[in-house]
């Protein structure tokens, strides 16, 4: 059956960014507020999935050449980076460390390693979810 | 020294299985690395071994936090032991996997999937949390889960469907009793717990919460009543899978049973242990009679698997020092004895292509070296001196006796010539008898295959041989578990 | 307000409990769902449900709820969320192999000749 997806297609292109945009807002919000890496990397996962119903599998994985797997990986590596970082200071593990520094156009700014174990959290979290959708959706 | 040694034997297979996962086609490279991974972590769980016996209890809290706080990792003389004898059953199988399980398998994450298990059942044995106890049992399910499906033939999906619904209501259950027991003691700090526990007095809550944990261990562990989705799950998936499995999955479910035990549900002995002693007796019951009823050698010895947690419940329902020792002793053994008599069977299904019994015979002709290995192997099992069998088995009658509970001690000894039946059948039926037609392997092949199991063996054999240089380390994992204060002390520090 | 609680845990446990035991695989994959939901509504309310104390912690605020509960139930269900997406995969792949999705037809009966 062939339905006319105009209203969705042309929606979804503009919406799809403002998902993006608001997911990387509540990402980096989880710093001292609620939000953070599993939350983002959910909104994320829903902005692609909404690529996928607007569009077809073939044409996102041509706009979006992305290996999910490798992705989860990646994002458990640096997830566990982080954490073993603390390997190398002789202090127990998932130790994190935090300082203040004053950034260019954002001013006064404090760097902690706890943003990039939430780095790996996105990414395992975007991998996983597409791989599930991927997964399922695949036959159709 | 390094703080975070006791970690290494979980951090390692966890790191080596997400850099397989970024190139699951290159099967050379999947086998090197999955290697490289288990020596590590065997070269770490050996340092930690030393470390325990010489510096005692190694504790520590991640991310720095004080101890009833944050997530504590405990390596006592018990759970390194464990540690240790899970990554060499690992080794072994993945060394076996490499000629049986198939390129198809391997190149599907299956060398990921066996490490991120190890990571699990690592993990489940160190840690101090209950409800990181949680999480790390559901990384290795979740893992038994990818292994079990692995390869989607027809049995395979139908058990798994099976296999992963009993396991997902047991986790439900875990969560529950968990939760319900945050609300009593206010804390899941293992140590922690014990120390509350103690101090609010709650005999009837805690009793409650003691046969909870025993459902839901119970349920991984495969104890009397629940038992019965292990043979026909564990039957479906290849051999190095089942395995792995049998050594090692139930075995996760009999340690957490006996930490809790020990170290919580110390209060109202005379209901939980009795209990815990009669479901035990009845587990091997059970077991007895299944390693009886069945023709197909691999359900044969799953159902000798039932037997082995029904005696090793039962030492530790007796709580005395001789009994417990016998447990670790018996714990240690039946993973290394499961192993290699899944392995070694394994071979023989290769051979003759099937896994029933009455289509065998003969077998002893072709290939004498492997029927000898298996003899012994066997023995091992039942428990027959010098082997490895022998001592625990010896240790928790005693402890039984000591306890004044003569039938029990009696099922224990009956059980063993049941054992030695069941698996003597195998021998029986497979390796004498009129030789049926089988198709030879090839010598590379059937090297690849035997030699895993037999060098398994003979670790065994070194295992009961060498008991009395083991004694000491039982000995520390048995002072463990009676005295719950050096586990508390190490944990909580001072007071 | 516990005692509310209560009554709609239990209820979530009956229903995951009545679906679980229809033969359809769908309805046992939403029955753990439920299950697991029961599951962790009863830790919230086991860890007390307090309702005036803010879950988030800003200046000048020094009675908060008890985060550890929160914890907990979101490790909970990112698990059972990773468990219930594998089980519809695999039911869905077991359905396309086996051709069925109900469980009186899935019993094992290859070893029983």
């Amino acid at each position: 059956m062939k339905t006319n997806d105009v209203i969705l297609q042309t929606t979804t292109k503009l919406i799809f960014f403002i998902i993006i945009l608001f997911s990387i807002h509540i990402f980096f919000a989880g710093h001292y507020a609620p939000g953070g890496g599993f939350v983002g990397g959910l909104l994320t996962a829903s902005g692609i999935v909404l690529l996928l119903l607007a569009y077809d599998i073939k044409t996102v994985s041509t706009a979006l050449p992305i290996n999910y797997t490798v992705m989860t990986a990646i994002g458990l590596l640096v997830a566990l980076a982080t954490a073993a970082g603390s390997i190398i200071f002789n202090v127990p593990f998932f130790t994190h460390a935090f300082d203040y520094f004053d950034l260019p156009l954002l001013g006064k700014q404090s760097l902690h390693t706890a943003m990039l174990f939430d780095t790996g959290v996105y990414l395992v979290v975007v991998g996983v979810t597409m791989t599930i959708i991927q997964s399922i959706g695949a036959d159709d | 020294m390094m703080t975070n040694l006791l970690l290494f034997p979980i951090i390692i297979p966890f790191f080596f299985a997400m850099i397989l996962m970024l190139f699951p086609k290159k099967i050379y490279a999947q086998r090197v690395g999955a290697l490289l991974a288990l020596g590590s972590t065997l070269i770490a769980s050996v340092t930690l071994l030393y470390k325990v016996k010489t510096d005692g209890i190694q504790a520590i809290t991640l991310g720095s936090w004080p101890a009833p706080f944050g997530i504590s990792m405990v390596s006592d003389m018990l759970s390194i032991l464990l540690v240790l004898s899970s990554t060499v059953i690992a080794i072994f199988v993945v060394w076996y996997s490499f000629s049986s399980i198939g390129k198809a398998r391997e190149s599907f994450f299956y060398y990921p999937g066996i490490l991120f298990m190890l990571t699990g059942v690592n993990g489940a044995f160190t840690t101090g949390d209950i409800f990181n106890m949680f999480v790390f049992f559901e990384v290795l399910l979740m893992s038994s889960y990818l292994l079990i499906v692995l390869g989607g033939e027809k049995v395979q999906l139908r058990e798994s469907i099976k296999y992963i619904l009993v396991n997902v209501i047991s986790s439900a259950l875990f969560v529950i009793t968990v939760a319900y027991l945050y609300s009593v003691v206010g804390t899941l700090n293992m140590a922690d717990i014990s120390v509350k526990i103690a101090q609010i007095n709650q005999p009837g809550i805690i009793t409650v919460i003691a046969v909870l944990f025993l459902l839901v261990f119970g349920l991984k562990g495969a104890i009397f009543p629940l038992f019965f989705w292990l043979p026909s799950s564990y039957a479906a998936p290849p051999i190095p899978v089942l395995a792995l499995f049998g050594a090692l999955l139930t075995k996760v479910g009999v340690y957490a049973i006996m930490r809790t035990y020990t170290l919580f549900f110390t209060l109202d002995q005379s209901f939980t242990h009795e209990l815990l002693m009669i479901l035990s007796i009845l587990t091997i019951v059970a077991g007895c009679i299944g390693a009886l009823a069945y023709f197909d050698v691999k359900k044969i010895i799953i159902y000798n698997i039932i037997i082995a947690v029904g005696v090793i419940l039962f030492g530790a329902s007796q709580m005395n020092e001789a009994s417990l020792m016998g447990s670790v002793f018996y714990l240690i053994h039946d993973i290394l004895i499961k192993g290699a008599l899944f392995l070694l069977i394994g071979v023989i299904i290769a051979i003759t292509g099937t896994s029933d019994l009455r289509k065998m015979g003969g077998l002893i002709r072709s290939y004498p070296m492997l029927g000898w290995t298996y003899l012994i192997a066997a023995f091992g099992l039942a428990g027959i001196p010098p082997l490895s069998g022998f001592v625990g088995k010896l240790l928790i009658v005693q402890g039984g006796f000591e306890a004044e509970n003569l039938w029990g001690s009696i099922f224990i000894l009956a059980s063993s010539l049941v054992v030695l039946l069941s698996v003597m059948r195998i021998f029986i039926y497979a390796f004498w008898g009129e030789p049926v037609e089988i198709t030879l392997l090839t010598k590379k092949h059937y090297r690849g295959l035997f030699t895993p199991a037999l060098v398994l063996v003979g670790i065994s054999v070194l295992y009961g041989v060498g008991s009395e240089w083991l004694v000491p380390y039982m000995n520390d994992a048995a002072n463990v578990m009676i005295n719950p204060s050096q586990y508390i002390q190490a944990v909580l520090g001072g007071s | 307000m516990e005692i509310v609680m209560c009554f709609v845990i239990g209820f979530l446990f009956m229903a995951a409990v009545y679906l679980m035991l229809s033969k359809s695989l769908l309805r046992i994959i939403i029955g753990t769902g439920l299950l697991s939901h029961g599951a962790h509504l009863l830790i919230l309310t086991m860890g007390g449900l307090d309702g005036s104390s803010p879950p988030v912690v800003s200046p000048g605020v020094t009675d908060y709820a008890d985060p550890l509960p929160q914890a907990l139930i979101l490790t909970a269900i990112v698990i059972s969320f990773g468990v219930t997406a594998f089980f519809l995969v695999l039911a869905y792949r077991s359905y396309q192999e086996l051709g069925t999705d109900n469980m009186n037809l899935m019993r094992g009966t290859e070893d029983d000749d």
